[in-house]
């Protein structure tokens, strides 16, 4: 039986990831006391916000943003795993969550199930399923230690409100940032600017991948994507190459998306793309080759050529909505 | 210095992926090959060492039947030598214990610096590489995509959900290499040749004084909820009408 979960909400922005929220959500369904660790944030804001999604109580680090958070991040949550008598934790599978969880399974020698897709409760233990073969098959797998490590991928499961809100406590616990091993220093932050919506939260996402031919054609993209209202993405093969920014790229290594539509441009479909961007309510994918597997999941598939399909599509939907 | 680089031998992916049904792991084909990520963080050692001039690269390498084909190939790339550990117990292994038979392996070569890869191409738990650093009390330097030495001062540049961080660290330390970092060099028949006879050792667990108990269990393996192909049209010079009508249809336009 899971009676403690201690979950992860990480900051971004000024708040709270919304992952967060999707983790509240998950743990509330399998443990009676969930437990939100938060750092870098305004803890009582955070708090409210967790309330709604039946957070018991939510411990705050205060600031650790002078150093990598896997250290010092890690030491805190043993602390209140510890005291509260945790038998399962939940991060997100992002930058911070995999380097917290990381650290924590070797301070508690407790191994991790990464890429989770779902938690089930089952038999009194917890069934975690991630999905393998660019989404094709579902494991399903069981820890068999005594404490769960967990590591949930964004957008597997919704947020949703608590039928009543909590009114967690607020305790603050110091981070001691003395270890040996916490000697990783942030010297400087520098943020990619973009326009538009945000890739994760955007209801029309373009996105281009190889078959572009070239950095310049990308800018099909962007002008479609600013025509559609909606977020430009990529494959891994042109952020690898140097056309976009990394916070661009879609797929197992990148941002998992779940909009209204998610248009496909000369990207072939392997399977750590696909992971990323399979839940799209609706799929377009554009693709010279009537063999590529994203044609396979396409609700319409297109065969042709992008360079020159995509000037026409982009003058059509000018003539109609008059942009 | 002495660099460790950690690489996976894993079977090729451009072939058929199937899982064995009795022991529910991906079934291995008949040949190991070096994951594509390691090859970027085999690259970056290589760099790093001519930099420092002349460090020793070493490839460690947890498989378990004693591959050495995936290792002889970053051996013709230039690292210097390699050690395997191989053992029975160790099928299945989860990435808590992969990351301590690594460790050990580091601390046995006595490595000032690690690089392994962000994720595996087979396993991604993208873990191990934290887990060995907090295993040695180490930093670990992640998701990095570009990596320098100064000194004995490590710096990277770490990917952000939106953009990146500067980070540094004094060695020895842990570095995750992202793809897309370096162009991995392709080894030259020279290369191919003496890696044949460059020192690989293969170890068990009991060298390391290492005992495993592995506390993960697959339960099934099922067919996810499928997405079915749906119309599929040729160009022929008017398919943006079809993508408009789609569009339209969907409330898009
Ligand atoms: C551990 C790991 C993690 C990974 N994570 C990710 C990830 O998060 N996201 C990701 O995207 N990838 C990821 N990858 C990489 C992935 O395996 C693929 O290599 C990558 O997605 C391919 O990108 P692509 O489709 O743009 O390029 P390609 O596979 O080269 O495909 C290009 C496509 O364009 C088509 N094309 C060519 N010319 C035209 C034209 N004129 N008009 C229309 N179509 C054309 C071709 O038919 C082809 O289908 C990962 C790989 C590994 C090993
Ligand atoms: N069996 C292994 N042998 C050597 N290195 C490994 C092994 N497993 C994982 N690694 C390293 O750790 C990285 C992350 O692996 P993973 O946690 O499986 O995604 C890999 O890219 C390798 O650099």
């Amino acid at each position: 039986m899971i009676t403690n979960c201690v979950i992860l909400a990480e900051p971004q922005g000024t708040g709270i990831a919304p992952v967060a929220l999707e983790l509240a959500t998950l743990a509330r369904g399998i443990s009676e006391q969930v437990t939100a660790v938060v750092f870098d944030v305004d803890a009582q804001a955070a708090a409210e916000t967790l309330a709604v999604y039946g957070v018991t109580s939510v411990v705050s680090l205060g600031d650790t943003s002078s150093h990598l958070p896997g250290v010092p991040v890690a030491d805190a949550m043993r602390e209140v795993v510890d005291r509260v008598g945790a038998n399962a934790v939940f991060v997100a599978q992002s930058y911070t969550g995999r380097d917290v969880l990381a650290r924590l399974s070797v301070l508690l020698d407790a191994p991790v199930l990464t890429n989770a897709v779902n938690v089930r409760e089952d038999d009194g233990g917890l069934v975690v399923e991630n999905l393998v073969f660019g989404g094709e098959k579902v494991v399903s797998s069981k820890i068999t230690a005594p404490i769960q490590l967990i590591a949930i991928r964004p957008k597997s499961v919704a947020a949703e409100a608590a039928p009543s809100a909590t009114q967690p406590s607020v305790t603050e616990q110091s981070v001691s940032a003395n270890s040996q091993a916490n000697r990783a220093v942030i010297v400087s932050s520098h943020v990619e600017e973009r326009q538009g919506p945000k890739l994760d939260e955007a209801e029309v996402v373009v996105s281009g991948g190889r078959g572009l031919g070239n950095a310049d054609n990308y800018r099909y993209i962007e002008e479609l994507a600013n025509l559609l209202h909606g977020a430009t993405g990529a494959s891994r093969a042109i952020v690898d190459a140097g056309w976009v920014p990394y916070a661009y790229q879609v797929g197992q290594t990148g941002k998992t998306v779940k909009p209204n539509l998610y248009l496909a441009v000369g990207i072939s479909g392997a399977t750590q793309h696909m992971v990323g961007m399979k839940g799209a309510k609706n799929i377009i994918a554009i693709n010279k080759d009537k063999d590529a597997p994203i044609l396979q999941i396409a609700d319409l598939g297109v065969v042709g050529d992008a360079q020159k399909l995509l000037p026409r599509l982009i003058e059509a939907i000018r003539q109609k909505t008059g942009a | 210095m002495k660099v460790a680089v950690c690489v996976k031998q894993i079977s090729d992916p451009s072939e058929a992926q199937t899982i064995d049904p009795t022991s529910m792991c991906l079934n291995r084909g008949a040949k190991a090959i070096l994951d594509d990520s390691d090859a970027y963080g085999v690259e970056i050692a290589l760099r790093l060492a001519e930099v420092a001039g002349g460090a020793e690269v070493v490839l460690i390498s947890m498989a378990p039947n004693q591959e050495v084909q995936g290792v002889r190939t970053g051996l013709a790339m230039g690292a210097t030598s390699a050690v395997v550990v191989s053992d029975p117990q160790l099928a299945g292994a989860d990435a808590l214990t992969t990351a301590k038979v690594l460790a050990s392996v580091v601390k046995r070569i006595d490595a000032d610096l690690v690089i392994a890869a962000t994720e595996s191409t087979d396993g991604y738990t993208g873990t191990v590489p934290a887990q060995v650093a907090a295993l040695l009390g180490w930093p670990a330097l992640t998701f990095a995509k570009q990596i320098e030495l100064r000194g004995s001062t490590l710096s990277i540049q770490r990917q952000t959900e939106d953009g990146y961080d500067v980070v540094e660290a004094d060695l020895p330390g842990v570095v995750s290499v992202t793809a897309g970092v370096v162009e991995p060099r392709y080894p030259s028949f020279k290369g191919i040749m003496s890696a044949k006879s460059k020192p690989v050792e293969q170890l068990s667990l009991g060298d390391l004084g290492l005992s495993v108990a592995i506390d993960e269990k697959v339960l099934a393996v099922n067919d996810a909820e499928a997405r079915t192909a749906g119309q599929i049209v040729e160009d022929d010079g008017s398919a943006e009408a079809e993508i408009m009508n789609y569009l339209a249809q969907i409330k898009v336009l």
